[in-house]
């Protein structure tokens, strides 16, 4: 059977030489975190299962210091990587992929233009493309939405992009569906709600989207600790679980934490 | 000098970096003539069957003679499947049929493709496991996996809904359907087994 992955994300400014690593709260504050192959080797050396860029700067000038983060990267990391940020064509994708990346994430650009996802899977496949969601709670049920029963009462869920600065007005667990029958092969599903609050994942969300998509959902947003990890994998179907700030700020190491799962019966990579 | 066979599908730094962490003399080769005097050799693999043999045809020829010569050989995912003989995935499409038997679609009802870490059965005790336990986990991204009509050939196997072959071996021949050079500490272990197996 599968493991259950931890992933740990890595969100990078890439307007300084190298690149650094940096964690927004609520999508807004920044906190410096490291540099990011060096972060990188260190989470990989703890057991991390896959480990995830996203270039928050999103800009196609910074392309080059991406590629040589991530060429840097996999001369030391041996487990998959996933790299987003900016992508907006099977060109771009393809200078990340060439520089070892093993799977891209695209969030704005496909949004913009879906098609973006049917182009880069039919030259990669399907698992080469995971499509990040950026979901907000609306609290206000309307036809046609994917409503979604919580401790609060229904609701349903808006995409946001441009890094969570605007909103579409799509709904994202229907987004996730069109994305998936366009051959996204992974959902990296941010609850802007959680996000940056250390309240834990939003399970409702988590559990809606793993339930109907047939593609693996990394859960994001919100963990401050191992128990928030073992909530989302024991009450949700979520393949993995993404996490910044527990892991950058030293508070909790991945090869504690997945102890931690694994003597509570989750399976987990130990 | 272990060869890395280049036919031009896929990015080859994550096999490259990998056997040269584990201290190997990696080269990456385009040219099926420079394959001769090859320590080892390695057979990646990304995309589909068919168009992976398309672009391995003019290898197949080199290929079967280092296998006959003995030279230690490592396919890696459809670099394993390619080793059968036909796939479901591309049925017009003939492979280079060193492993009687074919390769077959995951069933309907698991998540397809298989992607993420994966469990081995071990079924030979055969070198390249050597550190390797029962359970250790292993990366797999697949959608399709090699039937071989003699099972004996199957040195690991790992559950996605059935029974999935995770790795086979044939004389000199080792091929696992998992990415070693994406599995961590356990899958470079087997590298270097591998590359430890060209230098006896």
């Amino acid at each position: 059977m599968l493991a259950r992955r931890i992933i740990p994300c890595l969100d990078c400014d890439l307007q300084v030489p190298g690149g650094r690593v940096v964690k927004g709260i609520e999508f807004k504050q920044i906190r410096y975190a490291g540099i990011p192959w060096e972060l990188a080797g260190k989470y990989y050396e703890d057991g991390a299962d896959e480990i995830v860029f996203l270039d928050i700067t999103a800009s196609h000038e910074r392309r080059e210091t991406m590629t040589s983060v991530i060429k840097k990267t996999s001369e030391s990391v041996f487990v998959p990587l996933a790299v987003g940020g900016g992508i907006r064509s099977v060109e771009e994708a393809r200078e990340v992929f060439n520089a070892g990346a093993d799977k891209i994430t695209v969030n704005t650009s496909a949004l913009k233009r879906p098609e973006l996802i049917s182009e880069i899977a039919g030259k990669y496949g399907n698992q080469a493309v995971v499509l990040a969601i950026d979901a907000k709670r609306r609290n206000t049920p309307e036809e046609g939405r994917e409503i979604v029963q919580t401790p609060e009462g229904p609701c349903w869920f808006e995409c946001s992009f441009y890094g969570g600065r605007e909103f579409t007005g799509i709904d994202a667990i229907a987004w996730a569906k069109k994305a998936v029958s366009l051959g996204a092969g992974e959902i990296l599903l941010t609850s802007m709600d959680r996000d940056g609050t250390y309240d834990g994942f939003d399970i409702p969300l988590t559990d809606a989207v793993s339930k109907r998509v047939r593609v693996p959902v990394i859960a994001s947003g919100g963990c401050a600790s191992p128990d928030h990890m073992l909530e989302v994998f024991q009450k949700t179907d979520a393949s993995a679980a993404l996490a910044a700030s527990i892991f950058h700020f030293g508070e909790y190491n991945i090869a504690d934490v997945k102890r931690f799962l694994k003597e509570r019966g989750v399976n987990v990579r130990v | 000098m272990i060869a890395i066979v280049n036919y031009g599908m896929g990015n080859l730094f994550s096999i490259y970096n990998a056997l040269d962490r584990v201290g190997a003399d990696p080269k990456i080769i385009a040219d099926p003539k420079d394959l001769a005097g090859a320590d080892g050799i390695v057979v990646p693999g990304v995309g589909a069957f068919g168009s992976c043999m398309e672009q391995l045809s003019r290898f197949e020829s080199v290929l079967r003679k280092a296998f006959d010569d003995g030279v230690p050989m490592f396919g890696i995912c459809i670099g394993m499947q390619v080793l059968f003989e036909e796939s479901e995935e591309s049925p017009e499409a003939h492979g280079l049929g060193w492993i009687e038997g074919k390769v077959v679609r995951l069933p309907e009802g698991v998540m397809i493709p298989q992607m993420g870490w994966n469990s081995l059965s071990i079924k030979r005790p055969v070198q390249m496991f050597e550190g390797i336990s029962d359970g250790d986990m292993f990366y797999f991204v697949h959608s399709y996996y090699g039937l071989p009509k003699d099972r004996s050939v199957i040195a690991a196997t790992t559950e996605h809904g059935v029974e999935v072959t995770a790795a086979v071996v044939k004389d000199n021949l080792f091929a696992t359907q998992f990415h070693p050079e994406k599995s961590g500490a356990k899958g470079l272990k087997i590298l270097e087994n591998f590359v430890r197996s060209t230098r006896c």
